[in-house]
């Protein structure tokens, strides 16, 4: 089993963070897991994209030819990598900037209104956490336990973030479940 | 990563000057190596660190720099002067699109001047070429062994992807500087003994004659000690693609894709691409029917492989230079291209 996430965005949306946080929650988890970075050379602005594979067995090339999970935070990223989705693959659009659907009715869409669910929280600086929470309950790559511990280590040292982060994984995850 | 691979490795002096891709390295040791009583400065300039490498590892330190391509060849002189004066040092090369400044994308353009030498004089440089992070780790450690082994500057070549991917890591067992064998030839003060001296100036010829010899001597023990390759699946092979670094990996999961689909296809990569596993390469060139070359560049290690391989079997190119990061399914394309004979993807290189 081999799962392929691409995460993309602007730079400055946390892009690179939600990839961190489900590569180490796989890591705690204890499967195999890549996680590969694109990026320019800006701090913010520009665009963002990180690949994560997570598989029970060995991972060759940390480069998806196609993902299974594509996470569009924004416009652009779903024009680019939509049409590269696999098959019954999953498309989490962040619909708080994004109305557009992919031009294809061979992929699941769910759309997450991050910025909303994140004020609900506390603050829109949680929209990422939202959204990896989501990816999460969705797919069932993570637990809500191993996303959260995933978070924690991924920003390490950085506590004062922990409790917002939470609160916008746990939204992320309800927001599914309540779906359901 | 390999900040803490090298620390554990017994790595106590690092000096270098900050360049994209491979700032993670230098950030990480400017925190780590006080933590051990190591040094870590930030040079003034490129040419100004590998100076004091020269200097740190003539007082017997393990010493290593980095930089990414520009830099690298700015450092260039001093490696030679290493190669002249015997002394051990890591390089890391984290390679990005060139010529001139280029840009920060992953590419593999120096592989020439990595195994060529790249400074002047007849010398060579060991180069390790691992292709995730877990070798990365233990390679680290082969660096440094290597280089006090046969006192010589030995080069980790990566590439821009390399120095961003993340993945888990067992690291060696750590060394302790204090355990490894005392080095008979450094000047760390002559009180009690006779006084040394390290210089790679020698003006007489037969002296400089002489020492040539001796340097070809050592490397080729090197080349009869320390190739290293990896095969995947070059058992009945019909086609076998030969790729270093992340760029078999990405040969590697294209080969997976075609599995079950045309022939069983291969993968040949050289772990030292100096010394390149050219003997190795030959044996299996002379049960294969092809030979597919992937490289990140416009076509470098394509020409080792021309020399191991000759007309044994028929060769083929692909090399997507400039920072592109090719997919699994593109390298597919060239292999199936490679299969039929289309010429749709890469090149037949004619020998």
């Amino acid at each position: 089993m081999i799962t392929r996430t691409i995460f993309s965005g602007f730079g400055g949306q946390g892009v690179l963070l939600m990839g961190y946080v489900l590569s180490h929650g796989a890591m705690l988890k204890g499967v195999n897991v890549t996680y590969f970075p694109a990026y320019g050379a800006e701090m913010r602005g520009g665009t963002a994209n990180c690949t994560v594979t997570i598989s029970d067995r060995k991972i060759a090339s940390p480069v998806a030819s196609q993902p299974d999970i594509l996470v569009a935070m924004n416009l652009p990223s779903l024009d680019k990598f939509g049409p590269t989705v696999v098959e019954k693959g999953l498309v989490f659009i962040n619909s708080s900037l994004v109305n557009e659907e992919p031009p294809r009715d061979d992929v699941e869409v769910v759309k997450v209104p991050t910025l909303e669910l994140a004020n609900e929280v506390g603050s829109e600086r949680a929209a990422n956490m939202v959204m990896i929470g989501a990816v999460c309950a969705k797919s069932g790559l993570l637990s809500l336990k191993e996303t959260i511990e995933g978070m924690k280590a991924a920003l390490k040292a950085k506590e004062k973030f922990f409790d917002l982060n939470e609160k916008g994984i746990r939204r992320g995850f309800d927001f599914i479940n309540q779906a359901r | 990563m390999l900040g803490e691979a090298a620390v554990l490795a017994g790595c106590r002096f690092y000096a270098g000057y900050p360049i994209t891709p491979q700032n993670e390295l230098p950030e990480y040791l400017s925190g780590r190596l006080p933590q051990v009583g190591g040094t870590f400065i930030q040079g003034e300039s490129e040419i100004a660190s590998i100076n004091m490498i020269i200097g740190a590892t003539a007082a017997g330190a393990r010493a290593m720099t980095s930089s990414s391509s520009p830099g690298i060849s700015l450092k260039q002189e001093g490696i030679s002067y290493l190669a002249g004066m015997e002394l051990p040092a890591v390089i890391a090369n984290t390679m990005r699109g060139g010529p001139g400044l280029g840009n920060i994308a992953p590419s593999a353009a120096d592989y020439f001047q990595a195994t060529r030498g790249g400074g002047h004089g007849d010398y060579r440089t060991p180069v390790l070429a691992p292709s995730g992070c877990q070798e990365l780790a233990e390679m680290t450690f082969l660096a440094f062994d290597i280089a006090d082994k046969y006192r010589t500057p030995v080069m980790i070549l990566g590439d821009g992807m390399m120095g961003q991917t993340m993945e888990p890591v067992v690291f060696p067992d750590p060394i302790d500087p204090k355990d490894l064998p005392r080095r008979d030839y450094i000047l760390d003060g002559c009180k009690g003994r006779e006084p040394r001296a390290i210089y790679s100036m020698i003006l007489d010829i037969n002296l400089m004659y002489q020492h040539n010899l001796k340097l070809l001597e050592k490397y080729e023990q090197i080349t009869a000690n320390e190739t290293r390759w990896d095969t995947v699946g070059t058992d009945g092979a019909e086609i076998v693609v030969v790729a270093y670094g992340t760029a078999a990996r990405i040969a590697e999961s294209a080969i997976e894709e075609l599995a079950g689909r045309g022939p069983k296809i291969g993968l040949f990569r050289p772990i030292t691409l100096w010394p390149f596993p050219t003997k190795q390469l030959r044996s299996l060139s002379e049960n294969v029917s092809k030979i597919a070359v992937f490289e990140f560049s416009a076509g470098q290690m394509l020409e080792d492989v021309i020399m191991s391989v000759g007309d044994r079997a028929e060769i083929y190119f692909y090399g997507v230079p400039g920072g592109i990061v090719p997919t699994p399914a593109e390298v597919a394309g060239f292999l199936s291209s490679v299969n039929s004979g289309d010429g749709k993807v890469g090149r037949r290189i004619e020998v």
